[in-house]
Parts: structure tokens; sequence; C-alpha cells
């Protein structure tokens, strides 16, 4: 198994909001808090894009180079998660993170930040698979009951796709290839070149 | 005797004394780099039936057979697979 990914086809998104939603059923994330959100790029122009964003479960993850107590893991299947006993709600990952990834929740009634709160690819966290604590604390652990995270399984265009990278790859490929246009949004050569042939072109005459 | 005594005594204050300045360390320390958490069990490590609504059948501790599971479940993320 390679890493687990999320890539979002901007081709397809509708900005539904159907991913923040299930997100936010499935894990039942604090008000306040957004694991994932949808982004519109050119809001109202002809040609707007939007794109679902969350944690994209870096290869090497800023917010763990910098966060002061180490209370980030990687698992084997390249999710990024962290320990909510030892965070000390900070924020410096918020501030390395490319994304706005993190997220925390106000505590008391001074608005006091809480400890950090992130996607976890419907991976739980640090405690007994699919436990009240764990639920409590990271949500659903979907990938223990052999599921996909729910944002990507509930999107009705198919526009999210997340799990193995290599297998995200192959059917984005699949997708841009046969409908021929999308392709210069990341690159032919990178995205969709298979091994065999690096150098493969993208289809002339091929509009976005 | 009497001096040899007395700073005995003084020596005895002086380390009773400063026993109660010694500061040993209230943190943890942390380790730069390396994760201090708990340790987090694997998914494929579970049974397959633990958890409601799971219909997904893999062996448990069997890493290939839950990634074979997780890769079909991909598929459904396909449709020009799924419709043909």
């Amino acid at each position: 198994m390679a890493r687990m990914k999320f890539l979002c086809d901007a081709e397809r998104c509708i900005e539904c909001n159907g991913c923040v939603t299930a997100c936010k059923q499935e894990n039942e994330v604090p008000w306040g808090v957004n694991r994932r959100r949808v982004v519109t790029l050119n809001d109202g122009v002809p040609g707007e894009k939007s794109i679902s964003v969350a944690c994209m479960h870096c290869s090497d993850a800023p917010c763990m180079a910098v966060c002061p107590v180490d209370c980030f893991y990687k698992t084997e299947e390249g999710v990024v998660l962290h320990d909510k006993d030892m965070c000390i709600g900070c924020g410096y990952c918020l501030y390395a993170c490319p994304f706005g990834a993190p997220q925390f929740p106000q505590a008391g009634a001074f608005g006091m930040r809480g400890k950090m709160d992130k996607c976890t690819f419907c991976a739980g966290g640090p405690e007994k698979d699919n436990s009240k604590e764990e639920f409590a604390k990271y949500g659903s652990n979907r990938l223990a009951q052999g599921k996909l995270p729910a944002c990507a399984e509930m999107c009705a265009t198919k526009a999210l796709i997340a799990g193995d990278g290599d297998v995200v790859a192959d059917i984005f490929r699949t997708r841009a290839t046969k409908r021929g246009k999308g392709a210069e949004v990341w690159g032919w050569g990178t995205a969709y070149g298979k091994p065999d042939n690096p150098q493969q072109q993208a289809p002339k005459g091929a509009k976005s | 005797m009497i001096s040899a005594c007395k700073l005995a005594v003084v020596a005895l204050v002086v380390t009773a004394g400063l026993a109660g300045c010694g500061e040993k360390e209230q943190v943890i320390v942390y380790q730069q780099g390396k994760y201090q958490g708990k340790p987090d069990t694997r998914p494929w490590e579970n049974e397959p039936g633990a958890s409601l609504y799971t219909t997904s059948k893999w062996t448990k501790g069997d890493k290939s057979s839950w990634e074979a599971v997780l890769k079909s479940r991909n598929q459904n993320q396909n449709e020009y697979t799924r419709a043909e």
C-alpha cells in the first residue's frame, strides 16, 4: 500500500458542500470546527472552480515538524494523526499548515483555544479502535471498518476521491483521459503519464 | 573536639538546607522529532464484524486482505468501471 490521499477534481466539484456535511455528521464535529470545507476560486465569475480542502495528510507534514510536544504521528497507511491528550492547543500547526487544516474549538467561557482538531482521514486516533473514547475525541474510524472517508464516499459527482494514492491516481487518469480535458490542472506527464510511457502528451485540441 | 562537632553540625544543617534547593524535572522530557503520545492500533488488527454497519470482510491481522477490501471499495469511486 502506498499512501492514503485525497484528490479533488475541480472539473467535477459543484460546490454542494456534501463532503462538509458528511464529515460533520460522520464525526460529530463540534460547532465552529470545519475539518473539511469547499473553496471556490473566481466565485460568481463564469468558469469558477471549486475544490474541497481538508488535511492533505502530507508525506512530510509541516505540522509534525513544528509541534513542540510531538503529538503527531503517521500511520503505516500514511495518515497524519495526533494525540489529543498531549496537544497543548498552541496553534503552531495552524501556522505551519499550508491548507489551514488544523482547527481549534472554543473551550471555556472566555474563548480559550481548545485542543487541535483536524481531518483524520476517518481513521480515528490513538484510542481503542471504534471505542466511545475514540469517537468522542477523534470521530469515526472508518478505515478500521474497511471503509473509506465519509466525505469521498458521499460525494455525489465523485469529484472528491480518497484512498490509496496509486489507485486514486489511476481513477483520475482514466477519467481525464476519457474526457480529454482538465489535464493541465495537474500536469499531464506527472499525473497521467503511465510508467511505461512517461512522455505521453495531452490530446491535441483539448481545452479545459 | 568541640569545633569538630560544630563543624559537623554546620555541615549537616547546610546539607539539609540546600537539599530543598534541588529541582527535579517536573514535566515530560520531549525528544525532538519523536512521537510522544499513546500507541495506536492498526486498522487491519480489528475484527471485521466488530463494529456496526460493516459489510467489508477481511482476515483479522492480515494487512493484504484489508488492503484488498479498500482497493475494491476504491473502485466504487470509478464510474468508468462501475458502468461497464
